[in-house]
């Protein structure tokens, strides 16, 4: 995938309509990050959720469509609750809002160098639509929506549809020679990525702060948000660093890290193929550096890393 | 592939070979590799530990797992392959030529007690329903 391309069914996650007046001012409330950054019709930003006490509900994606319509594609297995939480928030702050959630929809990430390419084959007449929709941008052709977005560190498109579209979809792309990806790849491609995964890296007993998620959350102007006042109040002890393991073996969750400034956990961890070393993202005390030596506790042994800068590999390389 | 009727098997997915000095080389079967998939780490025993049968004594990881690989007897380990702290692939490529370790049994008498490949091919159709 990271020489060619590949595709993912990811019909998991949900797509979000909030529609009405006021929508803007009610999404610059309810998300740590501000869409106020978002101008441009399709334009995409990510950003967390928080609650009151600044723990992560889920992590997401929002596109500015027009001033009464914005969509929030969600996490599969926190959507049920995400809709709960908005509408909750909405009834409180913004009664007037329309919130719909779209399990009807099915989403394929085509992912890789020639991603793009192979859908403008597939798809005729998105070339001419899409071939200038700049990174974490979107634009609609009839029922299709094509955003310029993944989960991989390559360029590509993730296409939503109606389900019954789907089928079709998958089909052209696979005959143009688009090969299928499981989950589990799309897993390991994400974590070389240096890309968060929730109810892994952060839940909601963890603050963005220390899931390396500060870029998400916009304290820069006045602006109140849900979580911000506990945000404030609770300066981070704790940080998301990169590992890289220097002796024989497979980082993997839960493991523990031991520094010169205190015990951390590996949140996510597996063998990268691109760097053919093992790497993880670990939470561990604040005073840990890039290029500190650590020490991984895997079954009876002590085995080291060194803590580096993440992401490892964008646009097929590695970036160490 | 088919499971090399000249080797013992245990439940647990090693293969037994007995070797012309009595020696027995042990490694992962087909069945186990495929479900691991992607190997990328072998840890082996150290040579002159004394094992008990079914005792955990290596470890196999792929990009998906790690799986403890247990002795099939009790015995002395005699030698490791270390080619696979490099190519720890081999195990994928070539099951049944990628020895882990060799062990020199207690009893010759409990390798023969092991199950051979149409056994053992039951124990993998079993899992498999």
């Amino acid at each position: 995938m990271r020489n060619d391309c590949g595709m993912f069914d990811v019909s998991h996650m949900r797509a979000v309509d909030i529609k009405g007046n006021g929508v803007r001012g009610f999404l610059r409330y309810l998300l740590a990050n501000n869409v106020d950054k978002l101008t441009q019709p399709g334009k995409a930003l990510y950003s967390t959720m928080l609650l009151e006490n600044g723990g992560v509900i889920d992590d997401l994606i929002v596109y500015f469509m027009n001033e009464t319509w914005f969509r929030i594609v969600v996490n599969a297995g926190t959507a049920d609750k995400d809709i709960a939480w908005m509408k909750q928030q909405a009834a409180k702050h913004a009664p007037g809002l329309d919130i719909a959630d779209h399990p009807e929809l099915a989403m394929i990430a085509v992912q890789g160098p020639n991603a793009r390419a192979k859908v403008w084959e597939a798809l005729p007449g998105s070339k001419e639509l899409t071939e200038n929709l700049i990174p974490f941008s979107a634009a609609e052709m009839g029922a299709m929506f094509i955003a310029r977005t993944g989960y991989t560190g390559e360029d590509g498109f993730e296409v939503m549809m109606p389900a019954k579209a789907a089928p079709m979809f998958w089909a052209t792309l696979a005959e143009k020679g688009v090969k299928p990806i499981g989950l589990g790849a799309r897993d390991t491609l994400r974590l070389e990525a240096g890309m968060n995964l929730y109810g892994q890296d952060m839940d909601e007993t963890i603050n963005p702060l220390e899931a390396g998620l500060a870029w998400t959350v916009d304290l820069k102007n006045e602006r109140d948000f849900i979580g911000k006042a506990a945000l404030l109040a609770n300066p981070p002890q704790r940080k998301l660093v990169g590992l890289i393991l220097q002796d024989r073996g497979v980082l993997r969750g839960h493991q523990v890290v031991h520094t010169a400034h205190g015990a951390g956990e590996i949140t996510s961890g597996s063998f990268s193929p691109t760097l053919e070393k093992s790497i993880a993202l670990a939470r561990v005390p604040k005073a840990v550096q890039v290029g500190d030596q650590v020490q991984v506790a895997i079954r009876d042994k002590m085995l080291a890393a060194q803590v580096v800068k993440y992401p490892f590999a964008r646009n097929g390389k590695s970036c160490l | 592939m088919s499971n090399p009727a000249n080797l013992k098997y245990t439940a647990s997915h090693e293969w037994v070979k007995t070797e012309a000095d009595g020696t027995v080389s042990i490694g992962i079967t087909q069945h186990a590799q495929e479900l691991l998939g992607d190997m990328v780490f072998v840890e082996t025993p150290a040579v002159g530990r004394k094992l008990k049968a079914k005792e955990e004594c290596a470890v196999v990881e792929s990009v998906k797992a790690a799986a403890d690989v247990y002795a099939p007897v009790g015995g002395v380990v005699t030698a490791v392959n270390s080619e696979l702290d490099s190519s720890p692939e081999a195990i994928n490529s070539d099951p049944y030529g990628a020895w882990m370790f060799k062990m020199k049994p207690d009893n010759a008498a409990d390798v023969a007690a092991l199950m051979d490949a149409k056994a053992y091919q039951a124990v993998v159709d079993n899992e498999a329903h």
